[in-house]
């Protein structure tokens, strides 16, 4: 195991010629091999700490709203549905609310009752037939458009679909302040 | 750093020699994957499991990570024990060595403080009952026992304040007493020098020396990948488990320690009454005090193991003590057969629930939510109203106030049409306070009043 004390060994550190030039030649190799390990060694650590920039983010779910016979108020009713969330390694069920309406063609669209604005709960104002944001009075015509305020875009409409009768909601979250629609959850 | 590598080596290098920086290696590799796991880890008991599980499960990489922490903590403490008996074999803890070798001692109790407490961070029943065991063993020091245990699982039973504890042990007060005294070991090794093979004296004088670079740097480096390497394959081949959530209630669980701690688990199968005391107390004491005093119990400047037969007898004993009582331990798990299969069991469950796919924690739901699921469906439609129009931002989630919030507790007392009358026309008080009238039609009115009622009814 052992190089005993019988094997030549160098003298003196730095006496130049042979000794200097493969003392340089260890060091840059073992350099090289240190910077390849580290190099290896940093792939792993790097897809552990980037995981979550990347990690499969799965489309919302399908969520129940009710009878889709059973929307036949002429103006826009509130619905609650039950929205699961998972973030990282907990899941939530909360209560969101949505707005059922009747869009221009008469066909049933779902609204986000978050103000595109800064994100309050848009209410609808029976007495104004308008929804009425109580944050900064942002207005919308009963089909979601956009009739003035601080508002850059019209209430977001949720992807919808009907399914055996029921009518059926992709719940989801856009950025606010902006013109374009953008779904970011 | 050029008088380090300039440091002459008494004989030249050696491979015997490689042990103390083998560990320096594992040392980083235990910082740099800790600090990882430290990006997801939550220590909390009703989260570390599920955290430790997600890592494991859904993390990338999350698996082989863990693997290299846990693999490494026991390299780490297999790579000790080689450097301690490297150095009192070869006696160098004598000659001006006596503060280094005191220091090793420490930090050899320090690593196994963060086996110990590292152990309990996953949550997993195999962590929880080690570690019960392992704080109830405390409780039998005498006088201050109890205060101790009860100190360290902050309680009498262990719970999210002892993984908090755990955790701090674990991450900050260890490693800064660890950092601390390698810096001490090393800056006494640099005072003392290389100690050099174990040879009389004269002779010793008389040999040539090498520096330490390059050909120690390259042994020491070449152990070093060869450790890598082989924490690479051992987290890549036999992937680190994750067994079911703690729970105390398992009362047939059959609690195995690390296998490093084995051997003092089977030591305490042989005390029992009052002997007890001598077992893990008194023994364990003075076995560390020997060696922690062994550089001015031998004394001499002789080295060489053939002329210090007692200390080296001394470390063999302990060393075969030691070890065969870990077999012990083994072979009594083996032979008893329900013992046997229990732990089989235990094992096959903690492989079966390991390759289950990650099942993320479920919350209960807080706020007006978890307020509406208690009350009647008007009432809960209520709740949600009194979110939606604004109410919660004066009145706090569930109209109890809080944090400078105006408490609503009692209002629910009213009769129906009172609050109903005030919700449209709000008076003194409340007028002052920014309380506007409600513009809700009267049947939501209805609900919000119902909400009040049932969720408001008590004062506080």
């Amino acid at each position: 195991m052992s190089s005993g004390p019988s094997e030549p060994v160098n003298r003196e550190p730095g006496l130049g010629g042979q000794g200097a030039t493969r003392r340089s030649f260890f060091g840059v190799l073992m350099a090289a091999v240190s910077a390849a390990v580290g190099l290896v060694m940093s792939v792993p650590v790097a897809r552990f700490l980037v995981f979550p920039l990347f990690g499969s983010r799965r489309a919302s779910d399908w969520i129940e709203v009710g009878d889709a016979s059973g929307f036949v108020s002429p103006g826009p009713m509130r619905a609650e549905i039950l929205v699961r969330r998972v973030d990282g390694w907990v899941a939530s069920t909360a209560k969101r609310a949505v707005w059922v309406v009747r869009r221009e063609g008469g066909q049933l669209g779902v609204l986000s009752d978050v103000c595109p604005h800064l994100g309050c709960g848009v209410p609808w104002r029976d007495d104004e037939k308008i929804f009425h944001c109580p944050c900064h009075h942002a207005k919308f015509d009963p089909s979601g458009r956009l009739l003035g305020g601080p508002s850059p875009r019209s209430l977001d409409p949720l992807p919808i679909k009907v399914e055996n009768g029921k009518l059926m909601v992709q719940y989801q979250i856009f950025r606010n302040l902006v013109k374009t629609r953008e779904v970011i959850g | 750093m050029h008088e380090a590598l300039d440091e002459p080596v008494p004989g030249g290098s050696r491979w015997a020699y490689v042990f103390g920086s083998g560990l320096l290696f594992i040392l980083v590799n235990q910082i740099v994957t800790g600090i990882c796991l430290a990006f997801y880890y939550v220590p909390s008991a009703d989260h570390a499991h599920a955290t430790v599980g997600y890592m494991q499960k859904v993390v990338w990489g999350g698996r082989f990570i863990r693997g290299l922490h846990a693999y490494g903590s026991s390299l780490m403490i297999v790579l000790l024990l080689l450097h301690l008996a490297q150095t009192f074999l070869y006696g160098a803890y004598k000659n001006r060595r006596e503060l280094l070798w005191m220091a090793g001692c420490v930090l050899f109790l320090l690593v196994l403080g963060m086996g110990f407490t590292g152990y309990l961070l996953p949550w997993d029943r195999r962590a929880y009952f080690a570690t019960a065991v392992g704080t109830n063993i405390l409780a039998e020091v005498p006088f201050v026992g109890g205060f101790l245990k009860a100190f360290l699982r902050a309680g009498p039973d262990m719970g999210t304040l002892t993984l908090s504890r755990f955790y701090v042990l674990h991450v900050f007060v260890i490693p800064a007493l660890i950092f601390v005294l390698i810096a001490a070991h090393v800056f006494f090794f640099r005072q003392a020098g290389a100690a050099g093979p174990p040879l009389r004296p004269e002779e010793r004088e008389k040999l040539p020396t090498e520096p330490f670079f390059p050909m120690q740097v390259l042994k020491d480096f070449l152990c070093g990948m060869l450790l890598i390497l082989g924490l690479f394959l051992l987290s890549a081949l036999r992937p680190v488990t994750l067994g079911p959530i703690a729970s105390p209630a398992d009362s047939t669980y059959v609690p195995r320690p690390e296998w490093y701690y084995l051997p003092a688990f089977q030591w305490l199968k042989y005390w029992s009454g009052s002997g007890i005391l001598v077992g893990i107390v008194v023994i364990p004491l003075l076995l560390f005090a020997l060696l922690l005093g062994i550089p001015f119990l031998d004394r001499s400047p002789e080295r060489r193991p053939r002329r210090r037969l007692l200390p080296v007898l001394g470390l063999a004993l302990v060393g075969v003590g030691v070890v065969s009582l870990g077999f012990q331990s083994a072979w009594e798990d083996r032979r008893d057969p329900a013992v046997h299969a229990k732990l089989a069991a235990q094992e096959a469950a903690e492989e079966e629930y390991n390759r289950a796919p990650f099942e993320p924690r479920e919350l209960a739901p807080a706020g007006a939510a978890a307020v509406a699921a208690k009350l009647s469906p008007a009432a809960a439609k209520g709740a949600l109203l009194f979110e939606n129009e604004g109410c919660s931002g004066c009145h706090g989630a569930s109209g109890h106030g809080a944090g400078g919030l105006i408490p609503l507790d009692g209002i629910g007392s009213q009769p129906a049409a009172a609050l109903q009358a005030l919700l449209r026309k709000p008076q003194g008080k409340m007028v002052e306070g920014g309380m506007e009238p409600s513009r809700l039609s009267d049947a939501e009115l209805a609900q919000l009043v119902a909400f009040l009622r049932e969720a408001l009814k008590d004062k506080k």
